[in-house]
């Protein structure tokens, strides 16, 4: 049974026409309303995860649903679908089951909460928002388990919820939801601040509908789709081909010793309308390493990366979402079925841009972007106090952004929006650590004539015995470099014991028990080069070496000989640049740093540790299909420009 | 005798007020500004303003000034060559920032970070380490501490910055290091971030202090000239500049810390508003300074501007207090342009600036700007109506610029102009939104108050989409800022970073501090010679629930919180908490800053007077040219406000002129002139 909305004063609202500045001006305000959701939430929440990394998405949404402002595109048109109940004035939903929400939230972490907006007796709007709450029980703290084989282990589900009914705070279940996790005070005050920020989201389209008229406001909502829908529609026209493109990328393992993974996808054009197909994705893992996409979702991805360097003023939202088609085989990676584990998805959804990066750029090389930071590692440390309390951090990495069309990508920085890092004597202050590095890798980024991001290097000195888990990837395989750019540097995770003794620990672990003194280098990746390196002008490199982020050494992949008192030497350069022209002959397209085999081949060797096995699908679950029968853009090591 | 003056320099015209302490009388000059010398100016119009009052320049006692010198030279990047010390294992502290990219989902594919402020090559590691809690865990290494500064002076860097991890909590380490660097480089101005800004978080701290090395050669170097010229013809005068918390800093305190500086020149205009709206009785008050590149704004409850703990110039924030200004990038000179393919208008933020300029100046520029559709509407008069400024106006070149956007849009040229009117309007309603609205204050209980250049165009606009009423129009925004400057009281605080919860806390400890504080907080005015009787202190907690990551102000008494105890402080914050975000929480509340901030009195000064007259405002009428408004032609006039009277009525729709700013009132609204000669902008009964 689809929901059943209430009204108590239904009546259809009038499309009238809006003059473009009003349009303007309601898009303007639409935005701010949407900036002002993050900073109630941000000045609110207590969780670090929220409250200083900002892993949080906010949504407004037209009366049918469609995201008008927001960031991840709406899920409204599934959860009516799906929630068996009725749709009042005072409603607010929460749900943190990806499978009753067709994956909006995609792991159990992601509290949602959705408000329907009402004004004189009907429906006029809606407002959502998630936030990553640090825990919510489950077998291992943080509730992200590398060896879930189950959700039933990754800590409380909520399917959709009435929280509030009329108004009121349903506390018995939200106290019975807070129970069950192990850091209550944090979920508590998050939740809070998200129902504050969703308020206030409500206030801003309630003032607008009365500043305006409630058709105006209706029909600029509607007006606002439509020129996203136009704008896209004349994008995919010009730039997708109605050849099919594919390319592929992988996850590096499932934290069980298995991988990598494949993630395949093609593009194609049919008529106005793009198809994204999945076809020859692998199967679900046993693991938890599986990313439930929700479509609406992975759309909004491929219209924001196709927009951003035409318009990127504009209030990007749902209104193109008939131009694409998104298929996802089921009992895939992408498409689990229930009850399969989803806590670890982060690496899934992170190599999601690489591949849309690889696999719109490849038509348009001027646009390509190099692989980038895809991924938000995780370092989760817990443990007891002498004193007896309970202390529990979760923390987010950051990495090198790639190389790309308009220059080096920034060394240690974010893909995602908005996230930031947390100060380090804020760290030091509340949690019983040190960080004694806090730096970017030198030479970690991949050469190029834009040069990737550096990779960051994080020292964590344990200042007390606990446990900790490690979530991160692309140790096996390469972040790419593009149009000639080289890839950027593998992560690593590597534990200096008190007692002398180094441990490389493998980038998907969880209880690893650590003493006091013991340093942990978190060691995350860089981007990939855009370009080719040896048409990078020498000074830059030089000053590249100055600032210590490019070695002596290093400064040699761009051909540039550098002098120890960090001046160039002209000549040198010139006649190395020269002879590794020749050597390389074309550049590249692509530079995955080796094939799949290569790399598992040389994996021990490079890495110091083994190569993981090739993964084991459950029986009852679609196996791999179409692998090898077409020819995808990573085929091998490189493919020709 | 003794005088007071204030001092605005202002890109075109520098305003000077002097006000006779004794019994404020009040006068005022203008002159031409001299930017390649600002103190050829200054000097210029002290002598104009001297004569006016018939006074020896000697007399002066007491120079105020606010400086845009440190702004310009962050926003330019002309600042010195900073070197930086860090921790071992933070060289990277600027590169990293706080890692985030600006913009959606995507933002990163066009963004490219602007380089730190102190190179990476010039920024060296101190091996030492100092813990969360202040205690040392690895001393200082001294000798490599030397070969490492030597190299470093070898770069021939102008300032150094010493910037260790937790030295909030224990400054030992960055004064070692700087002991070191004194003897390595004595000629080297160097700042401690312990000094700067005592307070955690390692990146905020650092690139506070090094925005103050920064900036100090040009500001001190300023400062100096300053205070050598004026001494020429003010044998004893004291200087203080306008920092940008509204206080007041001596020259002394202005070079040492210019990083407080930042923003003096819309502090200046800040503090001018308040006082002037004060005397026509409005202190609660929305702020509105629009210039050619952006607009301030902030909001002023009870005669009092909200303070932040932070200042943005540029792409660099810094954690300085200041008038909480928020700015956005709409001003007179903003571009509009519409996108090939959403077919939007689009204002701003891009700006013509000052070169090329607007296309009405008739200098180059080509694109359309916010200033050329003000002269496509008829706002701003072209032709022979101006007054003052030499520059010409050509409604013929707005006009070509303003089609580049109508064309595409399908609209008229006029009504193209009236739309970038309304967007860039609809820009500054957001920032008036964002100190009002968003932060609980209900608009409808300020009045507006606009200066600047362009700010009195769009104020009414502002006013009926705010309903803040009545708009106010102080005359000159030069002279505006001048009175801020010159009635300003002089301010210092002092604070210290002390994170502990309630229930760990305890009330003696902590008023001890706070007296203490006071103390350090009082001597900057010892040493300005105000006796310890017109000093008043206040004091203030930064606090918030233990584990969150914001921080509210609360001031209160002394007195209060040695009798009841931390309730005092408890209670206000809960409800603020819960007027800023609508809940509050039954959490353990965290104490984060305490500080102590002690003021001087406020200046005897008298407003200035209009010669009285009657409701017709027709002796000032010069012209009754046709304006487009709301949608259509309509018969307007032009008035000459030097010519207006006390009580004159004006009915809209008018354009009213002045040396450095133009008026409009929008039908059916009428602008009241007071005693004072503002403009008073209601709603026509």
């Amino acid at each position: 049974m689809p929901a059943k909305l209430i009204e108590t004063k239904p009546r259809p609202f009038k499309r009238v026409s809006i003059d473009p500045i009003t349009l303007d001006i309601i898009e303007n305000a639409m935005l701010n309303a949407r900036w002002e959701m993050d900073a109630v939430l941000f000045r609110t929440a207590m969780s670090p995860g929220i409250r200083e990394q900002h892993d949080e998405f906010p949504m407004i949404a037209n009366v049918d649903g469609k995201m008008v402002v927001g960031q991840f595109g709406s899920f409204i048109y599934g959860f009516k679908a799906a929630y068996d109940g009725t749709i009042e004035e005072g409603d607010m939903f929460l749900t943190t089951d990806p499978y009753s929400c067709n994956g909006a939230v995609s792991h159990a972490n992601d509290w949602l909460l959705l408000r329907p907006i009402f004004k004189d007796g009907r429906l006029i709007a809606y407002a959502s928002m998630f936030g990553h709450m640090t825990d919510i029980g489950g077998k291992v703290p943080g509730s992200m388990p590398t060896d879930a084989q189950s959700i039933f282990e990754e800590g409380i589900r909520v399917p959709p919820t009435k929280i509030f009914k009329k108004d009121v705070l349903q506390e018995d279940i939200l106290e019975l939801i807070l129970h069950n996790c192990r850091m209550p005070q944090w979920n508590r005050s998050d939740f809070h601040a998200i129902v504050a920020a969703i308020r206030t989201a409500e206030k801003r389209v309630i003032e607008m509908s009365n500043r305006f008229g409630d058709d105006v406001f209706y029909s600029a909502l509607e007006d606002l789709l439509d020129r996203n829908k136009r704008a896209m529609a004349h994008l995919i026209n010009t730039t997708v081909p109605k050849k099919k493109q594919y390319f592929e990328d992988y996850l590096c393992d499932d934290g069980m010793g298995m991988g990598p993974y494949k993630i395949r996808c093609a593009m194609w054009r049919e008529g106005e309308k793009v198809i994204f197909d999945f076809e020859g994705t692998d199967p679900q893992s046993i693991g938890s390493v599986n990313f439930y996409l929700n479509e609406e979702m992975f759309k909004m991805f491929c219209g924001v990366y196709m927009i951003m360097v035409f318009d990127p003023q504009i209030m990007f939202n749902d209104g193109f979402y008939d131009l694409m088609e998104v298929r996802i085989p089921e009992g895939t990676l992408l498409k689990p079925r229930e009850p399969a584990a989803l806590s670890c998805r982060t690496h899934a959804l992170g190599r999601i841009f690489d591949i849309l990066g690889g696999l719109l750029g490849q038509g348009s090389p001027d646009f390509l972007t190099a692989a980038g930071f895809s991924d938000s590692p995780h370092l989760m440390y817990s443990g007891r106090r002498k004193n007896g309390e309970w202390y529990q951090l979760y923390q987010i990495g950051f990495g090198g952004i790639p190389g790309k069309p308009s220059g080096d990508g920034p060394d240690g920085h974010s893909l995602w929006p908005s996230f930031t890092n947390v100060p380090n004597e804020f760290l030091e202050s509340y949690f019983p650590l040190r960080i004694e590095t806090y730096e970017t890798i030198p030479d970690s980024g991949g050469a190029g004539l834009h040069r990737g991001g550096n990779a960051l290097r994080v020292g964590y000195r344990f200042l007390e015995p606990g446990q900790i888990s490690i979530h991160d990837d692309r140790w096996l395989t390469y972040p790419w470099g593009v149009n000639g750019g080289e890839p950027g540097l593998r992560s690593r995770k590597t534990l200096y014991r008190k007692n002398g003794e180094v441990e490389l620990l493998p980038s998907k672990c969880d209880r690893i028990q650590v003493e006091e003194g013991d340093l942990l280098h978190f060691d995350t990746w860089g981007g990939g080069g855009w370009g080719d390196p040896l048409k990078r002008p020498a000074e830059q490199v030089q000053f590249d070496v100055e600032a210590g982020l490019v070695t002596i050494d290093g400064a040699r992949r761009y051909g540039v000989v550098i002098r120890e008192d960090l001046t160039v030497d002209e000549k040198a350069t010139a006649s190395l640049r020269s002879r590794m022209a020749k050597k390389r002959g074309k550049t590249q397209l692509f530079d995955f740093g080796g094939s799949v085999e290569e790399l598992k081949k040389r994996c021990k060797k490079e890495t110091g540790m083994e190569p993981p096995n090739t993964p084991v699908f459950l029986s009852g679950f679609s196996g791999p299909s179409g692998t090898g029968k077409k020819k995808a853009a990573r085929k091998g090591k490189k493919a020709a420009a | 005798m003794s005088y007071r003056l204030g001092v605005d320099v202002g890109g075109t015209f520098t305003d000077l007020l002097l006000i006779n302490e004794k019994n404020g009388d009040i006068h005022t000059a203008k002159v031409p500004s001299t930017p390649h010398d600002s103190s050829v100016g200054v000097l210029n119009g002290i002598q104009r303003v001297c004569q006016n009052a018939g006074i020896d320049p000697k007399e002066i006692t007491q120079f105020m000034h606010g400086t845009t010198v440190a702004t310009n030279t962050v926003l330019t990047g002309s600042g010195a060559k900073v070197g930086l010390v860090t921790t071992k294992g933070y060289r990277q502290v600027l590169q990293i920032a706080r890692s985030f990219v600006p913009g959606g989902l995507g933002g990163w594919v066009i963004y490219n970070k602007s380089l730190p402020m102190a190179p990476l090559a010039l920024t060296i590691e101190a091996d030492e380490r100092i813990g969360a809690d202040g205690s040392v865990v690895s001393k200082l290494d001294e000798r490599a501490l030397k070969r490492d500064l030597k190299a470093l002076k070898k770069k021939g860097i102008e300032a150094l910055t010493i910037s260790l991890i937790n030295s909030f909590a224990n400054p030992a380490h960055e004064k070692e290091v700087a002991k070191v660097a004194r003897e390595v480089m004595p000629e080297v101005p160097i700042s401690l971030s312990s000094e700067i800004v005592p307070e955690m978080q390692e990146y905020e701290r650092t690139i506070t202090t090094v925005a103050n090395s920064y900036v100090r050669p040009k500001v001190e170097t300023y400062v100096n000239n300053l205070k050598r010229e004026t001494r020429k013809l003010m044998s004893d005068v004291q200087l203080h500049i306008l920092r940008s918390d509204g206080g007041l800093a001596s020259a002394k305190a202005a070079a040492a810390y210019p990083v407080n500086l930042l923003m003096s020149g819309p502090a200046g205009g800040v503090a001018g508003a308040i006082w002037v709206a004060d005397q026509a009785g409005f202190p609660n008050l929305l702020t509105l300074d629009m210039g050619g590149t952006s607009t301030d704004v902030a909001l002023v409850e009870n005669g009092k501007a909200q303070l932040r703990r932070e200042t943005t110039v540029g792409d660099v924030t810094v954690r300085a207090s200041s008038i909480d200004v928020r700015t956005v990038g709409a001003g007179g000179g903003s571009i509009a342009h519409v996108p090939e393919l959403t077919k939007a208008l689009r204002v701003g933020p891009e700006s013509a600036g000052a070169a090329p300029g607007p296309a009405a100046y008739n200098r180059g520029g080509e694109l359309p700007t916010v200033t050329d559709a003000n002269v496509v509407l008829g706002y701003l008069p072209s032709g022979e109506v101006r007054l003052g400024g030499d520059m010409e106006i050509r409604k013929d070149l707005a006009e070509q610029a303003i089609k580049r956007v109508a064309e595409p849009l399908g609209l008229s040229i006029k009504e193209a102009a009236a739309g970038i009117i309304d967007i860039v309007n609809e820009n500054m309603y957001g920032a008036l939104r964002l100190v009002s609205v968003e932060k609980g204050y209900d608009p409808r209980d300020f009045a507006l108050i606009a200066f600047g250049g362009a700010g009195p165009l769009h104020a009414n606009a502002l006013g009926k989409l705010m309903n803040s009423w009545p708009v106010i129009i102080p005359p000159g925004p030069g002279v505006l800022c001048a009175y801020g400057d010159a009635t300003t009281r002089v301010r210092d605080e002092a604070s210290r970073t002390f994170i502990r919860s309630f229930s760990q806390t305890n009330v003696g400890e902590v008023a001890k501090i706070f007296e203490k504080l006071a103390a350090s907080a009082s001597k900057a005015l010892d040493q300005e010679g105000i006796p310890k009787k017109d000093q008043t202190t206040s004091f203030e907690v930064d606090i918030r629930y233990h584990g969150q990551g914001l921080q509210l102000t609360v001031s209160f008494e002394l007195e209060d919180l040695k009798k009841r105890g931390l309730d005092v402080i408890g209670e206000q914050f809960d409800e603020m908490h819960r007027q800023l975000f609508t809940f509050a929480l039954p959490q353990e509340k965290e104490l984060v800053n305490l500080r102590a901030v002690a003021q001087g009195k406020p200046t005897n000064v008298r407003a200035l007077s209009v010669p009285k007259g009657g409701k017709d405002p027709s002796q000032a009428a010069i012209a009754h040219p046709t304006i487009f408004v709301e949608g259509k032609d309509q018969k307007a006039t032009l008035y000459d406000r030097s010519k207006l009277m006390s009580g004159n009525e004006i009915q809209g729709p008018a354009v009213v002129l002045e040396m450095d700013s133009t008026t409009l009132i929008l039908p059916g609204h009428i602008g009241k002139v007071d005693d004072c000669g503002n403009i008073l902008i209601t709603p026509a009964a």
